[in-house]
């Protein structure tokens, strides 16, 4: 299935982009987590909630199809 | 027609408003904490639009490099106190409501008490220490709180703790790690970012009061003003993030906050106590190209993004004293010498600015 990534904040910042395109097998967010961060080794130290379809959900969540996946960090500034 | 109804015609000639939305609007009470970026926008639409009580924390004092976007001040209101300067300007815009400038720092003594006071609290801080209070404190006496907060060129906006929907531990439970995640005085904003993010706030206020369909409850809105893309996420109420926010009511006032994000304590000197300490090692954090310079401190040179580099280099048998121009850099510098092992180390209250009014006063003062 195909999964396209959302960068937010300073996480595009961490990944160099805002958005792409993964190639991958039916996995939980726990497992897509680590793939990312195993491909983006500035993830490592960053905080982030991850929405599937728009939905904010936890590292149990599993993925069965093609989604949109967004990565968002907390932001402080005001 | 009365000057209340010349100053607020243009709304209640709205139907989804009308005179009746004009009444609620001027009973209802609204609590702002911070009157920076966000925080500035969110009160001037809600002063102008006629909400009856208007609350204001803010213990910081305006600085120049704050204008460019918290345009509801001006060069006369330059260091004075934020929501006592916010509170005069806006006394012009609406002489018709009451306006009241709370000027000590929100903490977990003061905020129960101050909260209940108020029907809807706005959330326009720039740490993430506080966010976590304020919505704690919102989460315990049950007030709905629009939370707003930015990052370069990127806003989020929510309501939080509103009919039973999310709150801010829902989305995020956990700080991130301190010093993780730069501010808008180390890495810059956009002066329009956190006017639009703001307005949108104040949308979110009015909308509660006039009881209007749609709000933004259960909702993280995103918008990213260079692409001026908006996305819009679900987040779910979490129970346990709730209790264990209620489980805290009987010994709110005693929980550390700082603590909870990681925030180590920082020493923090006077300008006036900089000029009396004896060998001290000073380090100017600034960017080569800011004045004044504090010639007269002999400081050492060193821009904060080159610290973390030069750390080894920094004497460890003196005491070290660092500044940059208001304090808010050198108190990421002091964090950073902390990590990298430095000790004995502390920044000057009001940085260079401070500094440099200390000399002008004290003209004929020996160290000069």
């Amino acid at each position: 299935m195909q999964l396209t990534i959302k960068y937010f904040g300073m996480l595009a910042e961490a990944t160099s982009t805002t958005e792409e395109v993964l190639e991958t097998k039916i996995c939980s967010v726990f497992e897509l987590v680590k793939t990312l961060k195993h491909q983006h080794p500035k993830l490592a130290n960053t905080n982030f909630k991850i929405a599937v379809d728009q939905q904010l959900t936890d590292l149990n969540f599993i993925i069965k199809t093609n989604a949109e996946i967004a990565l968002l960090p907390p932001f402080a500034g005001g | 027609m009365n000057s209340l109804h010349s100053r607020y015609h243009r709304q209640i000639i709205l139907p989804e408003i009308g005179l009746s939305g004009q009444e609620k609007l001027s009973t209802s009470k609204v609590l702002v904490i911070g009157a920076g970026g966000l925080g500035c926008p969110v009160l001037q639409y809600l002063t102008a639009a006629g909400v009856g009580t208007i609350g204001i924390v803010d213990f910081d004092v305006v600085d120049t490099s704050n204008l460019h976007r918290q345009i509801l001040y001006g060069t006369s209101s330059l260091r004075k106190n934020k929501a006592l300067a916010a509170k005069e300007r806006l006394t012009d815009l609406n002489p018709e409501i009451i306006i009241t400038a709370y000027t000590e720092k929100l903490t977990t003594k003061n905020a129960i008490s101050l909260f209940l006071e108020y029907d809807i609290v706005v959330d326009g801080t720039d740490n993430f220490s506080t966010r976590y209070l304020i919505n704690d404190a919102c989460v315990i006496t049950k007030k709905p709180l629009v939370y707003g907060a930015i990052f370069k060129f990127e806003g989020q906006i929510s309501v939080f703790n509103y009919q039973n929907g999310p709150s801010y531990r829902c989305l995020f439970p956990e700080p991130p790690k301190a010093g993780s995640v730069p501010s808008c005085a180390e890495i810059g904003v956009l002066g329009v970012l956190p006017g639009i993010i703001g307005s949108m706030q104040a949308n979110e206020v009015l909308k509660i009061i006039l009881g209007l369909d749609t709000i933004l409850s259960g909702k993280l809105v995103t918008y990213d003003c260079l692409t001026t893309h908006s996305s819009s996420f679900s987040i779910n109420r979490v129970e346990t993030e709730i209790s264990k926010v209620l489980d805290t009511s009987n010994h709110f006032e005693t929980i550390d906050y700082d603590l909870f994000c990681g925030i180590q304590k920082i020493n923090e000197i006077t300008a006036k106590e900089a000029f009396l300490i004896k060998n001290a090692w000073f380090i100017d954090v600034r960017e080569p190209y800011e004045h004044p310079k504090i010639e007269s401190l002999h400081p050492k040179y060193i821009p904060l993004g080159e610290l973390k580099e030069k750390a080894s280099t920094i004497t460890k048998e003196k005491e070290i004293i660092l500044f940059c121009q208001s304090g808010i850099r050198s108190k990421k510098a002091v964090e950073i010498l902390l990590q990298e092992g430095v000790k004995n180390v502390s920044h000057v209250k009001g940085g260079a600015v401070a500094l440099y009014e200390i000399m002008s006063n004290l003209t004929g003062f020996t160290k000069l």
